[in-house]
Order: structure tokens, then sequence, then C-alpha cells
């Protein structure tokens, strides 16, 4: 995978403003952990359709860090676990690993 | 404008509220990580603006507004574009934004919220005779002008020289003809659906073969009306 994940649209979003995003990259740290332990849980339960869901927020956060690609594929993900197919799984799981290696850099 | 947010990602809730911080236009009054604390708050808080997710727990962004009786500006915050053709059958849903939403797309949200948003009056009433008209019908009984809430309103039915209007709470009897009130009747929820029924789309509980439940009231689909029915169901 060649797209990394940046902070281009919080930045954006922020519009100078370091306590917003200080803040929010906060939140992003203690969600995103969360969501990633329960897309495992779901999907080690056999729950796709539960697994799917997560996904759905997942993809945000790839969204939000600027993962244009990671996005697209989630989007996919999610619309393959509704209907049974783990396909994306493996390519799934390395933008969950690029984003977890972010985010945990990042202060 | 007041706005809420209701979301039950608190990064998106985040987002939402700071673009809102840099127009001076909206205030955000509050923010619920589900449908179902926003509920409890309008019970006793009027708002001008719900921004609202779609995918929720206990209470989809959809189901919800369905259960708004006079619902205020609605602008759904999503990372599902599937719904955005649905979620323009309701009149109150400005816009519909798509995640991760962006500073630009938001300015356009701001100007459409500018001029969807009509103030409340002096004396509290929600504005022109033009938005009480859609929301309301008057009917004549023993003389009697009832005002009836559109939103109440499941069935409506011809009975020879009469109809039938049947609401959550009661029916009434009233001197009219089906193509007459199909006439007052808002399009964006009603449909005829039978020579003698015409339905709140709204209120529909399941499909089965030639019939509708509403409530729980079994209403017959004639041959001719059903592909209406089926064009304007959110089919999955």
């Amino acid at each position: 995978m060649t797209e990394l994940p940046n902070l281009n649209y919080i930045k954006e979003i922020a519009g100078g403003n370091e306590e917003f995003e200080k803040k929010f990259l906060a939140i992003i740290q203690s969600e995103f952990p969360k969501e990633k332990s329960d897309y495992l849980k779901y999907l080690e339960d056999g729950a796709l359709e539960e697994s799917a869901k997560v996904v759905h927020k997942i993809k945000h956060k790839f969204g939000i860090l600027g993962l244009t690609e990671g996005y697209k594929t989630a989007v996919q993900y999610e619309e393959d676990l509704k209907g049974g197919n783990t396909v994306l799984m493996e390519e799934f799981s390395g933008i969950l690993s690029a984003v977890e290696d972010f985010i945990l850099k990042i202060t | 404008m007041k706005c809420i947010v209701v979301d039950d990602e608190c990064s998106a809730r985040a987002i939402v509220t700071e673009l809102c911080k840099n127009s001076p236009e909206l205030q955000i009054i509050a923010e619920f990580p589900n449908a179902v604390e926003a509920l409890k708050y309008l019970n006793q808080h009027s708002v001008d603006v719900i921004f609202l997710d779609i995918h929720m727990p206990f209470l989809t962004g959809i189901d919800f507004i369905q259960t708004l009786k006079n619902p205020p500006k609605v602008v759904f915050t999503t990372s599902d574009k599937d719904f955005a053709i649905a979620a323009y059958e309701y009149e109150f849903i400005v816009d519909y934004l798509v995640k991760p939403i962006t500073p630009e797309r938001f300015r356009k949200t701001l100007v459409k919220l500018k001029n969807a948003y009509q103030p409340v009056t002096a004396n509290g009433d929600l504005g022109t005779e033009e938005g009480d008209g859609e929301d309301n019908l008057y009917i004549n009984i023993d003389r009697r002008l009832i005002k009836l809430h559109l939103g109440e309103v499941l069935i409506v039915e011809a009975k020879g020289d009469y109809i039938e209007i049947k609401t959550t709470t009661t029916t009434y009897r009233v001197h009219a003809t089906l193509k007459k009130i199909k006439e007052k009747l808002p399009e964006s929820r009603f449909m005829q659906i039978h020579r003698s029924y015409i339905i709140n789309f709204k209120k529909i509980i399941d499909i089965q073969d030639n019939s509708v439940l509403i409530e729980r009231s079994v209403i017959p689909i004639s041959r001719s009306h059903r592909p209406n029915l089926i064009q304007r169901l959110n089919l999955l």
C-alpha cells in the first residue's frame, strides 16, 4: 500500500485552531482502537452484518485521514460483508494497521 | 439558527460542531450520540436545524425523522450515499452531506439553510398560511371546521358520497370525494393505491402481494396503482 494517512483534512477543518486539532486527534485516538476491536470481534464471531456496520464508521476515519483509496476499499468491503464476502479482508487489515501506526505516532 | 447534532461518532459530531463555529448564523446548542436522546430533548426544546446521521444504533436517522411531529430543518450527514433520493421525499430535509464533510461543501449547506429558514414569528406561530396549509387540513363536520394534522392521517377511504379519514386516534366521515381530497394532500406523503383508497405512504408497515398494512388495517392495492407504489419504495 503506497497511500499514507495525513492530517490535511483535519488541518483544513481546524483552520489554524490548534486547540480543536488537538482535541480532535484525541477523539480519533480513542475512537479508532475501539472500532477496530469491535470489527475484529464481530469478524471472529462470524457476525459479518455487524462487522459491516463498524466498517461503515471506520471508512469515515479513512476519509478524515486522507486515505482516498483506502476509503474506496472500505466502501466496497462494507458492501461485500453485507453479502457475506470477505475477499477484501486482508487489504482492509493493511489499511487498519497503517492508520493505527499513524495515530499512535501523532501527539 | 439553533442547531443540534445527532451522530453516534464523536469525531463526526466534532467536525460538524467546528464547521458551525465558523458560521455565525449557526449555533450548536446540543449534541447527541443517538436519536433516542435527541427525541427526549426535542420533546422539551425547539430547534431550527438538526444535523443528523443515518446509521445509528437503536433508531436510524430515517426512522427518527418519521417520529417528528413538527420537524425542523434537517441536514443529513452520512457516509452512505444510498439514501439521498429517499431523503428528499421529505420537504424539511434541506441537504444531504456525505462524510467526510469539506468546509467548501458545508458553505453550500449554509446557503441552503439560510434560504429555507423561516424564523418563528413573535406570537410563536410557525409561519405562513401556506406553510400551515401544507401540514394541516381542515374538514367540515357538523358545521365545525376540524383541523387535522396530516402526519396523523393514515388512510382515506371512499364510501359513496362520503369519505372516511382514518387518523391515529379517530375516524372522520366527511361529505367529499376521494378525488377532491387527493388534490389537497401532499404527494410527498400520500398516494392512491386503489380506486377507493389513499394512504399515507410514510405509515406503511409492510406490503404483501396485493395489499399494504397500515397500523392494523389491510388495504388492497389495485393492479393499475401497484407499479407507482413499487416505484416509490426504497427497495433493496
